[in-house]
């Protein structure tokens, strides 16, 4: 609680948005206990095996909030994504959009739903076209659901949405095609076709991950100001801490591992207050661009580096097998996300796992900003 | 300075194509000092990967090596025979490709792949004695032999494959291994882990690598050395320590800073404007002068030419006529 009244003082006018915003502020989208489990052909005499690629999340999404969904391949984050984009209808649990169940939705409300909620996919090239130019991949959607009417206002407002995602002078990329423009500007396009039809919600799925490095902070700059500008609720699916931390610096974090959310809390609390002890492995692994930082964390808190099986989890803590504090507790109990200090997380050791941490940070002496 | 294993002197490379003469390559100066981890850092296209290539003497039609020279402990590696090639390549130097899964013979065992590599160098091994130095590779990178040698690729995971790779480029046990990108396709726990078990090869085995990547995270925690490339050419290299606190190209000083780390404070990050040139249409004078805040006149109509500090820092950048202005702060 202490520690939440300095950050409060530090910050204050930002802290009272944020508490403001989750306490009183509607919820736009509301997960209720969402698992999705894919079954797996097991040849053609054995019955299927379920694989939970998304097990018992919960989470609202608030209007205009910044949500980073991280963890490694295969930790369910791309599923949760398209279970938010109405793409894939969970196998139980309820989506609420505004209050009324996605999966009940019909008519003009459903078409309503699908123009809200956009999604950016990871490879801008896979995601247009190739047989139509700019002008026509961003118009058609505009023009097929009448926001705006005729080929002369279409092109107004396609010139319009390319400068608004940075592409000028706008005239000189609406006869290009898809290949004769660099990733960056690509992915600038799936921006602008996701803000063409007035969003509420964007789905992110690892918008950056294609693009060269120099080019990425631009990117995320872009996607920052379209959440400040336009009040977008942006959902950034990503397995990199460090672009999670930038673009979210001042949203919700939820870290995900094997389909399950491990930890979930304010972006600064998640990333220097780690908890789950696989957040900690985590944050151990990514290269830091300091020699100094990167070379003192070498050894990896990890008891082993396999990931298990997402269709046989390990019973209990589904991290226990590589857990290094792992006890009989884990093997058996499955531990839910309860509040620990001001996030939340699914460990039953956290307090003491923090405890750990801190104290590794405080021999590395890198806790600098945080 | 320590003693050099490669030295690439004005190295140029170009590939014939049908819209011009492409020169991946401009006239290279890199040197990789022996017994240290060296990394290449650049974007995509900078070409760092034509030069490993190059080092290797492994570059694909129609790319051409057009001047320049590089030796290997002495030895000017563009002269070889073809017989001296072959025990060059894997049994000098051997690579790590970026894509692993595509690096194995997906309808062979491991087993097989692995006695192949040797027959192809070597009369003089048994079988056995083929086995058991795989076995013993294979507990390094902790990888469990009984179970890799009689999988097929398929079988392993991204992370297993790519530790495979490893092992095989140890193998004939090479002076220096060239990693390209070994990390790119892999989930973080896993590259922290791989560059656990590559230091600790390095370490105990006294094997010279040359690390190419384009994060610089990855180089922070590996490298003892880092060279910079853009455009064809390395436009600086120094210590690792060093790059980082006082990187002096602008480019590499803007490299650094359109990285997000986990720690410092985010609002000072910044990309870098513009793009990558096009190789086939350079801009006149140094490569970087369209995306430089520094560049005046000079910049665009001469390239620089490299100056080399006694500390074995090295840059080319009209800012540094010469190695007396690399040691002094840049005060703008």
């Amino acid at each position: 609680m202490n520690a939440r009244n300095i950050e409060f003082e530090a910050e204050p006018r930002q802290r009272l948005r944020e508490a403001a915003r989750t306490e009183n502020s509607e919820v736009l989208m509301r997960l209720d206990n969402v698992s999705m489990y894919f079954e797996r052909s097991q040849g053609m005499f054995g019955p299927p095996q379920k694989v939970g690629a998304v097990v018992d999340v919960s989470l609202d999404i608030h209007p205009g909030e910044i949500i980073a969904l991280v963890g490694e391949s295969g930790c369910g984050k791309t599923t949760l994504g398209s279970i938010i984009t109405g793409l894939q209808k969970p196998t139980s649990g309820k989506v609420l959009y505004k209050g009324q169940e996605v999966t009940k939705l019909s008519g003009e409300k459903a078409n309503q739903f699908r123009g809200d909620v956009q999604l950016v996919q990871q490879d801008s090239y896979a995601a247009l076209n190739p047989m139509r130019t700019i002008y026509q991949s961003l118009s058609a959607p505009i023009l097929q659901r009448k926001i705006v009417r005729g080929r002369k206002a279409a092109r107004a407002r396609v010139v319009e949405l390319l400068q608004t995602v940075g592409l000028t002078p706008p005239e000189r990329f609406l006869d290009k095609y898809p290949h004769q423009l660099s990733g960056g500007q690509r992915q600038r396009i799936l921006m602008a076709r996701a803000i063409s039809l007035n969003p509420k919600i964007i789905v992110a799925d690892e918008p950056v991950s294609m693009i060269d490095v120099s080019l990425r902070i631009s990117i995320l700059n872009l996607m920052a100001e379209l959440n400040r500008k336009m009040d977008i609720a942006i959902i950034y699916i990503t397995h990199d801490l460090a672009t999670a931390r930038y673009i979210a610096g001042r949203g919700r974090m939820a870290v995900m591992y094997l389909g399950r959310v491990m930890e979930l809390g304010g972006v600064n609390d998640v990333l220097s207050q780690p908890k789950h002890p696989y957040l900690q492995a985590l944050l151990s692994a990514v290269p830091t661009p300091d020699p100094e930082i990167a070379k003192a964390m070498s050894d990896l808190p990890l008891r082993s580096l396999e990931m298990p099986n997402a269709a046989k989890p390990p019973s209990g803590c589904r991290f226990h097998p590589r857990c290094p504090m792992a006890t009989d507790r884990c093997s058996s109990e499955e531990p839910q996300l309860r509040s620990v200090g001001s996030e939340q997380t699914a460990c039953h050791y956290a307090e003491e796992a923090h405890e750990l941490w801190q104290r590794k940070m405080a021999d590395i002496g890198a806790i600098k900003s945080v | 300075m320590m003693e050099p294993l490669v030295e690439v002197r004005g190295l140029t490379i170009e590939f014939p194509m049908r819209a011009g003469l492409l020169r991946a390559v401009d006239e290279a100066d890199f040197v990789i000092p022996k017994g240290q981890i060296t990394a290449l850092v650049g974007e995509s296209g900078s070409g760092k990967s034509t030069m490993a290539s190059a080092i290797m003497r492994a570059i694909s039609v129609p790319g051409r090596v057009s001047g320049g020279s590089i030796t290997f402990d002495g030895r000017d590696v563009m002269s070889l025979s073809k017989k001296e090639l072959q025990a060059y390549k894997w049994e000098q130097v051997s690579m790590v490709f970026q894509a692993a899964q595509n690096a194995l013979n997906p309808v062979v065992r491991i087993k097989e792949q692995i006695i192949e590599t040797f027959r192809a160098h070597s009369k003089s091994y048994t079988e056995k004695q083929m086995v058991d130095k795989a076995r013993n590779l294979f507990d390094y990178v902790r990888l469990d032999p009984d179970r890799v040698l009689n999988s097929f690729p398929h079988e392993l995971s991204g992370g297993m494959k790519q530790r495979v790779m490893i092992a095989f480029s140890l193998l004939l046990d090479p002076q220096l291994v060239i990693l390209d990108e070994p990390t790119t396709a892999l989930d973080v726990i896993t590259q922290a882990y791989i560059f656990d078990i590559l230091k600790k090869i390095h370490k105990d085995m006294n094997i010279t690598m040359l690390l190419l990547t384009h994060d610089i995270g990855v180089v922070a925690k590996a490298a003892d050395r880092v060279g910079v490339m853009y455009a064809g050419n390395v436009v600086e290299a120094g210590d690792v320590y060093d790059m980082f606190k006082r990187p002096k190209h602008p480019y590499t000083a803007k490299l650094m800073k359109a990285v997000p780390s986990l720690y410092e404070d985010v609002s000072e990050r910044k990309g870098i404007p513009g793009s990558p040139p096009d190789l086939l249409n350079m801009p006149p004078g140094c490569p970087f002068h369209p995306r430089c805040e520094y560049a005046h006149a000079k910049c665009k109509e001469q390239n620089p030419v490299k100056v080399y500090t006694p500390a074995g820092h090295e840059v080319a950048c009209h800012l540094y006529p010469n190695p007396e202005s690399v040691a002094e702060v840049r005060t703008s």
